[in-house]
């Protein structure tokens, strides 16, 4: 770790030359295959929101065709060529659709987006580190995550069309090209992309769990950490264990595909002829990707948590309530999520008493979940709240997560989830904790942090315009999904106006496709505010929002190795918010007990 | 032409966004401003905030009420009644907790806004409180899975043995029944027996199948039980059958079931709903392809007369020469292995 510091002068990206110092970066090295964890985290945050964008676009049109399924739209004949024909979606598109939508959202936006930007921005800053502990490997992380979202993107261009069994693939549908025309070279795309993405998420793990156990500053002990860094450890450690075994799920299915095994296929029937396969399950598949697949959702969810833990309390002049309760909590829900995974499953045919195991363990998840809930409402109560966007979003991150946790509960009760699996009701569920609580939280986190990663303010008036709209365009959209599962419509039908049980689906559908129209719409303003303030926003002060955490302690230009001379010491933990006695209504992380004495609790020196 | 002026609109649309953020940037220079929150600016965001939660709460509220006519209507099983009670419990608990934290979050977000001078409680643990409320979602949660997991464990038990077999066999696009006669045992199959006369592969020297019919749409008789057995020729499928609160995935090399007792028939059916066009349904539920959306079979409930009635005229699997009256599937075992005794008997002479 080099103890110099080179100034730069990072104001934008628009070019800027300055040849008054010796530092050797070129335009390559310095934004393009950068080791610096501020220009990684950006990479990642830019990637994801162009991801977004692709993904949200694909949502809108095919709530085009579930809104109005016997409506014509010329438009999309010339957006989609023959895909479109005669402005009708084509039914086989329509399931690439939702596949990718779903495969682009989980893990390129919410897993790359989230622990990507966050993990490689925050985790040096606040344990007090020059940078990652491999740069070079965290810029292989970031290219492969480039390289996963190419190769996906490249897949809407095939021929047959892109992977198209839903973004969970189970085979034999995935398999088998007979099947459905994307499960072709779609399918082989979308494999390639997701080892690609894989191989990015392991290396960006390890180096995120490297730095947080061995590179923290002095002082900074693994009590004093910041509920951000908990969260991205823990978050990490998950996807190191997990994201192997979808590897593992992946590769046998590549071999399924193209090397004549059996790992999934057996007593195949299909265009009239029967396939050679024997003795496989597709069973094993769900397995295999399941337990990826929970574990997952976690993983896109514990980082949100982390960004709302460090917002809420910051912006509510007030420690988090129950710091170690918090980091107990997100043990206790990582360690469960290994063993719920069958939830998904319990109506595939495996035998109901492994049914019975996940039932219990999935529901003793909601009890953490729900101590997490409290420990907001406790931190809010009596608190001195500065409403801020990301405080906005931060909130609204919390009404998501009860809203979508209650289903939840449902859900993984197996004697429920029979007549509810696979319907809207899950489609709901899901859309309300990942689609909502955690893209609340990638929101707050963006609007929170970006002084820190631009050096100026977003534009809070468009920042509320953005959060308002999108709450009511969010719940507007998914709220009335729980009543067209709960009448029995399946989820991944092109449309409802096949049997006439289903009006609800069909009426309720259009309400639906109008907030997400709507909702979709006002994440212009966000992007726009974004990239525009990226140029033009208020310069940052150092400190803008107040806080005790480390990151707002180095200076607002971008230097290599954060801190000019020594890396600061660490003395207390990060939330002496609002102490009794103290002179401000916040004591950064770096202040010593001994410059406090009127404000120090019996038992800090 | 359209391609251009859509490319137009949407250029123009994005040239629109962008000057109001310049309007905005401009807004904030002349009003001096720096970012930082305001007192207006919680005041507006704190009154909101209640104004959603009223607004919200309210509009879930209607919402609900009048999405009611949307529900499916009673279970028509006998296990189903008992779900059904048991979600009307899970949905009254989840209301309650749902009404009190959203309430709580909204108006703590507006009543604690920030004022100046005011300062926050500093209030970082309470172990009384957190053990509170560790526990009590703990009972209660201990009481969901205790209740939940004894009707799982009923409803997946192994059917008794009386249950009429029924074999659903999903394909891409569509489902197939065939009832297993008179010995209720289905004919062993084999997907490499598939020709176009014989689409489900019964295999023609299993003396079971020579009872078994084959019928495109799926009659139970109330008050009866049945056992599905369910196999799928090519992908994943999942039969669901919304009304009866039954679903199970339909796996290519398997045979999975389902135990079900139909208590409401078709007609009994289209009075409470009050439409008599109503009928009960199978529909696919697992991503199958291209028409996974039109893969449905009509089902019907009805008394063992008309049921018996409806059998009579269903093809064998296998057409007998002899033309034997179809034979009902038995509800005791002794009468199945008595006809298959017989049958036997006709078959060795």
């Amino acid at each position: 770790m080099s103890t110099h510091s080179h100034g730069h002068a990072e104001d934008s990206h628009a070019g800027h030359d300055h040849h008054d110092h010796e530092h050797h970066d070129t335009f390559w090295t310095k934004y393009v295959f950068s080791q610096d964890h501020k220009m990684i985290s950006k990479q990642f945050l830019v990637t994801a929101i162009i991801m977004a964008l692709l993904a949200m676009f694909m949502s809108l049109i095919f709530r085009l065709q579930l809104g109005w399924p016997s409506e014509k739209f010329p438009f999309l004949e010339s957006i989609l060529g023959h895909w479109g024909k005669d402005g009708k979606l084509d039914p086989n598109f329509y399931l690439a659709l939702v596949t990718i939508h779903g495969t682009i959202m989980v893990f390129f936006v919410l897993t790359g987006g989230l622990s990507g930007t966050f993990s490689n921005l925050l985790i040096p800053f606040q344990v007090g580190a020059r940078d990652m502990a491999s740069g070079f490997l965290n810029m292989l992380s970031y290219w492969f995550f480039f390289g996963s979202c190419a190769v996906m993107t490249a897949s809407l261009f095939v021929q047959a069309g892109p992977a198209s069994a839903g973004w969970t693939i189970y085979p034999p549908l995935s398999a088998l090209p007979q099947a459905i025309p994307g499960s072709g070279l779609g399918m082989t795309l979308w494999l390639v992309s997701m080892v690609l993405f894989i191989g990015s998420a392991l290396l960006g793990g390890i180096n995120y769990v490297v730095t947080i156990l061995n590179l923290r500053t002095k002082g900074m002990s693994m009590t004093r950490l910041p509920l951000t860094i908990w969260a991205f450890l823990i978050t990490a450690i998950l996807g190191i264990l997990s994201f192997p075994v979808l590897f593992a799920a992946a590769l046998l299915l590549l071999f399924d595909r193209s090397f004549g095994t059996s790992f999934y296929l057996s007593d195949i029937f299909i265009n009239g002829a029967p396939l050679a396969h024997s003795g496989g399950s597709p069973i094993l598949f769900q397995h295999l990707f399941w337990f990826l697949g929970h574990p997952e959702v976690y993983i896109v969810l514990l980082p949100a948590l982390g960004l709302a833990s460090e917002v809420i309390s910051t912006q509510s002049r007030k420690p988090i309530f129950g710091y170690k309760a918090m980091i107990g909590s997100m043990l206790v829900i990582a360690f469960l999520s290994f063993i719920v995974w069958g939830h998904h499953m319990f109506i595939t045919g495996m035998n109901p008493f492994l049914g019975s195991v996940f039932v219990f363990t999935t529901l003793l998840v909601a009890i953490p979940s729900a101590v997490k809930v409290f420990n907001y409402l406790a931190t809010l109560w009596r608190a001195n709240i500065v409403l801020s966007p990301a405080m906005l979003f931060a909130i609204g991150l919390v009404s998501f997560f009860i809203s979508g946790g209650l289903t939840g509960i449902i859900l993984g009760d197996s004697a429920l989830d029979i007549n509810i699996h696979d319907t809207y009701f899950v489609v709901a569920h899901f859309h309300i904790v990942m689609g909502s609580s955690a893209i609340f939280g990638m929101f707050a986190g963006i609007y929170h942090w970006f002084p820190r990663m631009f050096g100026r303010m977003m534009n809070k008036r468009a920042g509320y315009i953005h959060f308002w709209l999108t709450i009511v365009g969010v719940y507007g959209t998914f709220f009335p999904m729980h009543f067209i599962g709960l009448s029995g419509a399946p989820r991944r039908y092109y449309a409802y106006t096949a049997y006439e049980g289903f009006d609800a689906a069909l009426n309720i559908n259009a309400l639906v496709s109008v907030f997400a129209i709507l909702g979709g719409l006002a994440q212009l303003i966000f992007v726009f505010n974004f990239f525009y303030s990226m140029y033009r926003g208020k310069k940052a002060v150092q400190n803008p929002w107040g806080s005790t955490t480390l990151e707002w302690t180095a200076p607002v230009e971008h230097l290599h190795g954060n801190w000019p001379g020594e890396i600061p010491t660490v003395y207390r933990w990060p939330y002496d918010y609002g102490k009794p006695g103290a002179d401000e209504d916040f004591i950064q992380q770096t202040v010593p007990y001994s410059e406090t004495p009127k404000s120090n609790l019996p038992g800090e020196a | 032409m359209i391609k251009l002026l859509t490319l137009i609109v949407i250029a123009l649309a994005a040239v629109t966004i962008w000057r109001l953020m310049r309007v905005l940037e401009l807004v904030r220079d002349l009003r001096n401003e720096d970012e930082q929150i305001t007192d207006k600016d919680n005041r507006v965001n704190g009154r909101l905030m209640l104004w959603f939660l009223v607004l919200g709460m309210g509009g879930m509220t209607y919402f609900t009420i009048d999405a009611k006519k949307y529900l499916l209507p009673v279970a028509a099983s006998k296990h189903g009644a008992l779900t059904d009670s048991y979600l009307y419990i899970n949905f009254a608990l989840i209301i309650v907790v749902f009404f009190i934290t959203q309430i709580l979050l909204f108006y703590f977000a507006w009543k604690y806004q920030h004022k100046k001078g005011q300062k926050a409680f500093f209030y970082p643990v309470d172990h009384k409180l957190e053990f509170i409320w560790t526990i009590i979602p703990a009972v209660v949660l201990m009481g969901l899975i205790v209740y939940g997991l004894k009707l799982w464990i009923n409803i997946t038990a192994p059917a008794p043995k009386e249950a009429m077999v029924i074999e659903v066999y999903g394909k891409q696009f569509d489902w197939t029944a065939r009832y297993s006669g008179g010995d209720n045992t289905l004919g062993r199959s084999n997907f490499k027996l598939i020709t176009d006369d014989n689409q489900l592969g019964v295999d023609s020297l299993d003396e079971n199948g020579k009872d078994d019919k084959i019928t495109r749409e799926l009659h139970l008789p109330v008050g009866s039980k049945v056992i599905f057995k369910f196999h799928s020729r090519d992908v994943l499928h999942s039969a669901y059958f919304p009304h009866l609160r039954a679903q199970m995935n339909c796996v290519p090399g398997m045979t999975t079931e389902f135990f079900v007792e139909p208590t409401i028939t078709t007609d009994s059916m289209r009075l409470i709903t009050g439409n008599p066009k109503f009928d009960y349904v199978l529909l696919c539920n697992k991503i199958c392809g291209v028409a996974h959306y039109n893969m449905r079979m009509k089902m019907v409930i009805e008394p063992a007369d008309d049921f018996k009635k409806w059998y009579k005229t269903q093809p064998y699997v296998f057409a007998r020469p002899d033309a034997a009256p179809a034979v009902v599937p038995a509800d005791t075992v002794k009468t199945a292995q008595a006809s298959a005794q017989n049958r036997k008997i006709v078959a060795s002479k």
